[in-house]
């Protein structure tokens, strides 16, 4: 499998990353070297082993239901860019 | 509305907030209308370096709705299930995902019997339920040019509720939701807050012709009352069904409903759809749940509402008083605790009063039956009274309004007014003969064949009574006196 250069751009839109059509040749040739990889991968034969979702063999540990966080939105804030009446403020988006 | 020619296909995604004091995946509260991003911790804001750690609270309840649609069974929990990220920019979701549940969600499989209008009743199968995190909520108006972004609800926990396409009209739709969230808050899961957004639907709408294959389908999101539901989907469905006939052809798309025009209006179609690149999530193990801890679950579940339905069925009552006193298990507590010993000739006495006055003032002050001001004993009091002829059910009625106004106990209200029905058939029959000497005039008009002229004399007798007299002995010695004449 390899990606065209419309698909570099339709990527790189996803992941809100600017890219020239240079730099998207240069990614082009990069993402198709890991696309060979990954072939090599798949064409191991791997009927037999259950698919993972983790690369540790371990379970979920989980949290009793209690609130144990307490407001610490100063000091969060003091980091932002711009904060007005307790909200934190970024350029306008309407969907 | 309803065009013979065209079938309606609807399926409901529906996002249930789950009733947990804390977050999905962090210890911050999820209580509601706090001051902004007081409740938004290092996680929930995303800062570098922090790990989520999942509420077994939220994992608990994701178990309780699965054992509650699949009929107590277990076998459609997935032992082990797994978080997945959904990727996607926006400024209220700050780590530029949100976990979710793909492959393996929770939930999978089960169903929701519903009674339709058209159709009897009937089963709409769930094809999964899967926990996620809410987002935050950002606010556009006030801010110069700029956008607002409150976090307090980023990080909340909510169930995911995905039916199958087996519902036919916008009624079905509605009946689908109630059910659904009669079912959730009867197993205490999610509040059913519709105002604050607890309980929310999106609908997939299609149409096509009877039979024939699926038509193109479009999604009307974020709906937060039954009746946005109801307008949204009959307005889509009318919408899709004319542009077909007009020759045109539906797109696959996202739309929002305006409930001011009462339309539905494209927000997205499928071509800048969102391609959310799920994968697994790696900062989270896999979920695994163990038989004991879903049999602990299991003990704790109450009574369905099915199974409480039929035994008010049991009581004597139809499917439709049945179906009220189980449209919250606030109701069906009341209702069974007001049924249970009482003499089975007063039940339908007490379940009109329940469904009706009942009902009417809890409705208007907005309480629901726990705080209801009149107590079931007090109410099976009056049924005995109204039972041995004591009360009239005027006379009750008026016991039940002074008892919720703060009078007093049933007893004492009676005494104080003097309410007694006259059941001393020497006494209605003074009053009836009276009645007859004093209306000579409609004792003619009965004898010349009219009915009418009887309902005159027994109002004549009542009023002569002051109320007080038994209607059915009245009906009895006027009807024996008038023969006799």
């Amino acid at each position: 499998m390899s990606l065209t250069l419309d698909e570099v751009h339709r990527i790189a839109v996803l992941a809100r990353i600017e890219v020239s059509d240079e730099q998207a040749l240069a990614t082009q040739a990069q993402l198709n070297d890991i696309f060979a990889l990954i072939g090599e991968m798949q064409a191991v034969d791997t009927a037999a082993v259950e698919p993972m979702s983790h690369a540790r063999d371990l379970t979920m540990r989980l949290r009793e239901d209690v609130v144990t966080e307490h407001d610490q939105r100063e000091l969060f804030q003091s980091i932002a860019p711009r904060v007005d009446d307790g909200l934190y403020l970024v350029p306008k988006v309407i969907e | 509305m309803v065009n013979p020619s065209w079938e309606i296909v609807i399926g409901l995604e529906t996002h249930a907030q789950l009733s947990t004091v804390s977050k999905m995946f962090s210890g911050s509260s999820t209580a509601f209308g706090a001051a902004p991003n007081t409740q938004a911790s290092a996680v929930d804001i995303a800062l570098p370096g922090v790990l989520p750690v999942a509420n077994r609270g939220a994992v608990e309840r994701a178990i309780r709705f699965g054992l509650a649609v699949n009929g107590g069974s277990s076998d459609n929990i997935n032992r082990r299930s797994v978080f997945a990220r959904k990727n996607y920019f926006y400024p209220d979701l700050p780590k530029g995902y949100q976990i979710s549940q793909l492959d393996l969600p929770i939930v999978k499989g089960g169903g929701v019997t519903i009674l339709s209008p058209t159709r009897g009743e009937i089963t709409v199968k769930l094809t999964r339920a899967h926990l996620e995190e809410d987002a935050g909520k950002s606010l556009h108006e006030d801010f110069q040019g700029m956008s607002g972004i409150d976090l307090n609800r980023a990080g909340t926990p909510l169930l995911e509720i995905v039916s199958e396409p087996d519902m036919r009209s916008a009624g079905e739709a509605v009946a689908y939701a109630k059910a659904l969230h009669g079912l959730v808050t009867w197993i205490g899961i999610c509040d059913g807050n519709m105002q604050e957004g607890s309980f929310r639907c999106d609908a997939n709408v299609s149409v096509r012709r009877p039979g024939g294959p699926l038509g193109t389908r479009r999604e009307i999101k974020n709906l937060n009352s039954f009746r946005f539901l109801q307008q949204a989907i009959e307005y889509e469905a009318r919408w899709q069904i004319e542009t077909i006939e007009d020759g045109g052809t539906v797109k696959q798309a996202t739309v929002l409903f305006d409930p001011d025009t009462g339309e539905t209006r494209s927000m997205r179609s499928k071509e800048d759809a969102h391609d959310y690149r799920y994968f697994p999530d790696p900062d989270l193990l896999p979920l695994v749940v163990s038989d004991a801890w879903i049999d602990e679950i299991k003990s704790t579940m109450p009574a369905l509402p099915e199974m409480v339905r039929n035994k008010f069925i049991e009581f004597g009552l139809s499917r439709a008083q049945a179906e009220h006193h189980v449209s919250s298990i606030e109701t069906a507590k009341f209702a069974l605790s007001t049924f249970t010993e009482t003499p089975p000739k007063e039940i339908p006495d007490l379940s009109n009063w329940i469904s009706g006055i009942l009902s009417a003032k809890l409705n208007a002050d907005g309480l629901n039956f726990s705080q209801s001001k009149v107590s079931p004993e007090q109410l099976r009091f009056l049924s005995g009274k109204v039972a041995d002829g004591t009360l009239s059910g005027n006379m009750a009625r008026e016991v039940i309004d002074a008892v919720w106004v703060g009078e007093g106990e049933p007893d004492a209200i009676i005494e104080k007014r003097g309410l007694k029905q006259l059941s001393d058939s020497g006494e209605i029959e003074k009053i009836v003969d009276q009645v007859l000497a004093a209306n000579a005039k409609s004792v003619e008009e009965f004898r010349a064949g009219k009915d009418k002229a009887f309902n005159a004399l027994v109002g004549q007798v009542m009023k002569a009574s002051k109320g007080k007299a038994n209607p059915a002995q009245v009906n009895e010695i006027l009807k024996r006196k008038l023969s006799q004449l």
